[in-house]
């Protein structure tokens, strides 16, 4: 990468090397599409298959922590786009804010993920390590559940069960569900935390003044990066989180 | 250089946006729209995070303003997703073996 913004002997203009360097991270992005578009696919064919567990086992993940993720990390989008603006009109010290500020909701939302993959091991719900769907319902006051959830709980589960004919057939197609939201939402929250990586050295040199109007392209395709994941979380947590709600 | 600086209004706006289709997204999942049409839940809630997809890419990740060339990598990455899908999604669905 040429790292001042000084014209590299192969372009013929400044405007051609900054293009060619998005074309290059639109090219990355879209291998990103295809890696991302595959567990898709799985979720999508399953989700057909298995249409009633998949509804039950999307209802016992807290839509509230969600709804919350998603705001906090199209926050978080809104200040990558606003830390490119602060380079491209040459504001040194709002970049680097801009950065930090992206950062710091990136964590909120690892967190909040973090949260809520606690409330699924506490829960039993985590495939292979004891998976039990009913593990809430036998063993009430180990889940942190408010009671009229848990009867709640209580009545669909049971209607679920008579529905596929016993708990094996609930566990088995349930684990499929947990499997697809642990590999999606983890493949997910790993992009985030190499992209936390990314801005953290994209902060340093930030604090060095290093980006100007001429030079801010790190700024510009970290920032694509950024978007992308957003743009990935923002198919994930309808899929995941928002199966029939009503 | 002749590159198209985005402003900070057109990024709050956009956000704004962005978050006036979430709050739709969550309402609409509480709405049992399958009575309608089956399978209306779920299209619609595609619908909504592709506006927002569609979005992002416009306008935050600049595809709007950038050049032809920048436009047709972006427009052939979701060109292959495509056919991934519907092709692999074809094949389950015109195949006479019960998947269940």
């Amino acid at each position: 990468m040429h790292r001042t913004g000084e014209l590299s002997g192969q372009f013929q203009t400044l405007e051609q090397q900054k293009e060619s360097a998005t074309l290059g991270m639109w090219l990355f992005l879209s291998t990103e599409i295809l890696f991302f578009g595959g567990l898709f696919l799985t979720y999508t064919i399953n989700r057909h298959t298995y249409a009633d567990v998949f509804s039950y086992s999307s209802r016992t993940i807290k839509l509230s922590w969600g709804a919350i993720n998603t705001v906090v990390l199209i926050g978080s989008s809104l200040t990558m786009a606003m830390s490119v603006w602060s380079a491209e009109v040459g504001k040194k010290k709002l970049v680097t804010f801009f950065l930090i500020a992206t950062l710091v909701l990136g964590g909120v939302f690892l967190g909040i993920k973090g949260i809520e993959y606690h409330d699924k091991f506490v829960e039993h719900h985590v495939p292979g390590l004891g998976f039990d769907m009913y593990y809430c319902t036998k063993n009430p006051g180990a889940c942190n559940l408010r009671p009229e959830d848990l009867q709640k709980e209580r009545v669909e589960l049971d209607e679920l069960t008579k529905k596929m004919g016993g708990e094996t057939a609930v566990n088995a197609n349930s684990q499929l569900f947990f499997s697809l939201y642990f590999g999606m939402t983890g493949l997910h929250a790993l992009h985030m935390i190499i992209g936390a990586g990314l801005l953290l050295w994209l902060i340093k040199q930030s604090m060095a003044g290093r980006f100007t109007t001429q030079y801010n392209t790190p700024v510009e395709n970290v920032g694509l990066y950024w978007h992308f994941v957003d743009i990935v979380w923002i198919y994930l947590f309808p899929l995941l989180y928002l199966i029939d709600r009503h | 250089m002749s590159e198209h600086i985005v402003s900070p209004k057109i990024y709050i706006l956009i956000f704004a946006a962005l978050m006036i289709l979430t709050i739709t997204t969550v309402y609409a999942a509480t709405v049992d729209l399958n009575a309608h049409f089956a399978g209306l839940n779920v299209i619609v809630a595609l619908l909504i995070a592709t506006c927002k997809a569609v979005l992002v890419i416009l306008f935050f990740m600049h595809a709007y303003y950038s050049s032809k060339r920048t436009k047709l990598i972006v427009f052939a990455g979701f060109f292959w997703l495509a056919i991934m899908l519907s092709l692999t999604l074809g094949d389950y669905g015109s195949r006479s073996w019960d998947v269940h």
